[in-house]
């Protein structure tokens, strides 16, 4: 079972053992020509492209001037380039207020997701206990709902609840539909932690509950930090469920909504778009880019390993 | 820039969600401590106090919405039978095969669309993830910057990513046309012509899942030992031999589970499909998508429940027999 483990999370095997790894890249490759070196290289640099020049093309568009942004002109740094469009978004538009609704909603619904997950994670990943396999690949089973299957109940049972237009109904809806899989990630981590830690606290007087909060919880940090991160960008990028449930209503719009609402059928508010795009995704991006290497790991364990 | 009253409003509803969460846990709990530990001296009630509270959320908000959906769709709720819907049985399961799923497109260009969507997408994510994981798999100057410059598009939140493109791909000042017509080309209709958008939506998926499926990949390469490769080097193998013979078996307990997540993940792709087909061409909707319009745009609440559950038996069978017949859910059971 560790081998299967180990071959299944190669993150973390990478950065465990990065000598070994090195001299086996290393002889393994060996043959590499210079022309075929130089061939790889612009492949990549070709892709790179390909993925970054969408994201400076979002810049270059967010500094046009107001009355420019619709033009042909295809340079990054356009000659003109000024900031209005993002004192027009911040000021006129509202961005922070959105950014604050969805950290709102979006923290608490980490927060709640990560305290359900965690306890029941230990038992799925402890304890033999009947209808355990059941529970768990009906756990698999509801990554298969499409969220829009869940929408036409949910949105009846807000309607009947008085949920609609509320952050209450938003945060209910989106810790349910996050827990299976923060189950499967702390589970899969649960797992790697030696039994014979808790066996010694319970010889040593502590009750299971007591081993599970002192030992446990501690080592799981990291793994309780990449549910919480993924739960948080589940959440925060969620444009769906969001909609249906809170409405038009201007001043409760989650970031997703309010920089939809900018993007009218005529273009007209284009650069502001542009520029509430970058001001959001920045900070995820630099997130996430620096994170990646632990949700990997994290995801590979969840999803991927029982 | 702030409104304090809604501020105030948001700090206080989301607080009162959490406490109220925390005393239905406290609540449940002490009630199952006094019933089990107490008062029936149950052995491993430990286990049920700690998977309780995920078993309750999840049995109430997901669980008995979805039994809840179960009757809908077999009621005629729609927005004008609301509160007074009528119990029709199977009528609706039959309908969906046999009516209009929105004004004109039927179920089964609708799956068969779906089908292509996802096999277009999974292929190009798996191959073009495939290569890139392998060019990157070795000792290189800038190995690492182009990672991360290859990963960019999986960071970028994906709602933020479906409207930009939508904006890019407009006729006139999107910036592929542009260059289309720099290289002498005619620019195209991508958002208003049925082809074209579908080939739209195509290019934003294979943009936005190729990074993931490269990282997962290049982990998988990298746990393999070098050792395989050295001996079917000295047997004289090529490197399409080493390829095939080495790589792709060894590959296959990474590339099993993540082609049936990419599978379910792109057949349920709602953001790009729906921000993409700006004009709402039937031509471009895919089963999640005209689930939704169904559902909230022609408020059809019982039609739409059964078309729910037939797109989800759907993806059940799926991944049931590629589950099966790759052995990708061993794991669960150990």
């Amino acid at each position: 079972m560790t081998t299967q483990r180990a071959t299944i999370n190669p993150s973390t095997l990478e950065q465990k053992q990065p000598k070994k790894r090195k001299s086996n890249f290393f002889r393994a490759n060996r043959g590499d020509s210079k022309f075929k070196r130089l061939i790889i290289h612009i492949i990549l640099i070709l892709y790179c492209l390909i993925s970054v020049y969408p994201l400076l093309r979002i810049f270059s568009v967010s500094l046009r001037p107001g009355n420019r942004v619709l033009s042909t002109d295809l340079s990054i740094i356009p000659p003109d380039a000024t900031f209005e469009n993002y004192e027009k978004v911040i000021f006129e538009q509202g961005l922070f207020q959105w950014i604050w609704n969805s950290l709102a909603v979006t923290i608490t619904t980490a927060i709640i997701g990560v305290i359900i997950a965690a306890t029941s994670a230990y038992a799925f990943s402890r304890y033999k206990f009947k209808g355990r396999t059941t529970l768990l690949i009906y756990l698999l089973t509801t990554q298969m709902i499409p969220t829009a299957m869940l929408m036409v109940p949910l949105y009846i049972l807000a309607i009947n609840l008085n949920l609609i237009g509320t952050y209450r109904g938003l945060v209910i809806a989106y810790s349910v539909t996050s827990v299976p899989f923060s189950i499967w990630i702390l589970k899969g981590y649960y797992d790697t932690i030696p039994t014979e830690l808790e066996e010694a606290a319970i010889i040593d007087g502590a009750s299971p509950l007591q081993a599970f909060w002192k030992i446990i919880l501690p080592l799981s940090t990291p793994a309780l930090a990449i549910t919480f991160l993924f739960n948080f960008s589940q959440a925060w990028n969620e444009f769906l469920i969001a909609r249906v449930i809170l409405g038009s209503n201007e001043a409760i719009l989650t970031w997703p909504l309010g920089l939809n609402r900018l993007m009218g059928q005529y273009l007209v508010q284009w650069g502001q778009y542009n520029a509430g795009a970058i001001l959001v995704s920045l900070p995820v991006m630099i997130l996430f880019l620096a994170m990646s290497k632990y949700m990997i790991s994290g995801l590979t364990l969840g999803s991927v390993k029982g | 820039m702030f409104n304090f009253d809604a501020i105030i409003k948001s700090l206080s509803e989301v607080g009162t969600t959490i406490l109220a969460v925390l005393l239905i846990v406290v609540l449940l709990e002490v009630l199952l401590y006094l019933i089990l530990v107490k008062w029936l001296k149950v052995k491993n009630s430990l286990v049920y106090m700690l998977i309780s509270p995920a078993i309750l959320g999840l049995l109430v908000l997901q669980v008995y919405p979805l039994l809840w959906e179960g009757y809908i769709s077999m009621t005629n709720m729609s927005l004008s039978h609301f509160f007074n819907f009528d119990f029709i049985g199977l009528k609706n399961y039959v309908r969906v095969f046999t009516e209009p799923v929105l004004k004109q497109v039927r179920f089964f260009p609708l799956f068969w669309r779906t089908i292509l969507w996802t096999a277009i997408n999974v292929v190009f994510h798996v191959t073009g993830g495939m290569i890139l994981a392998l060019l990157l798999n070795r000792e290189m100057k800038l190995r690492g910057f182009y990672r991360m410059l290859i990963i960019i598009p999986w960071a970028l939140p994906q709602v933020v990513a479906a409207m930009a493109w939508r904006g890019e791909f407009n006729f006139e000042y999107g910036w592929i046309n542009i260059m289309l017509k720099n290289i002498g080309l005619q620019p195209v209709q991508w958002l208003t012509s049925p082809i074209p958008n579908f080939a739209a939506m195509c290019i934003v998926n294979i943009w936005l899942g190729i990074p993931f499926m490269t990282v997962i990949l290049l982990g998988g390469l990298q746990s393999i030992s070098g050792e395989y490769y050295e001996a079917a080097e000295m047997d004289g193998a090529s490197n399409w031999q080493k390829f095939w013979k080495i790589t792709m078996p060894l590959m296959q307990p990474i590339m099993s589970p993540a082609v049936i997540l990419g599978t379910v993940w792109t057949f349920n792709t709602f953001n790009i499909s729906f921000f993409i087909n700006q004009y709402e061409l039937e031509s471009s909707d895919i089963l999640v998508t005209a689930l939704f319009r169904a559902a909230f745009q022609y408020n059809r609440y019982g039609f739409s429940a059964a078309f729910a559950f037939i797109i989800f038996f759907i993806l059940l069978i799926y991944s049931t027999i590629y589950a099966r017949s790759t052995g990708a859910l061993k794991g669960v059971k150990d």
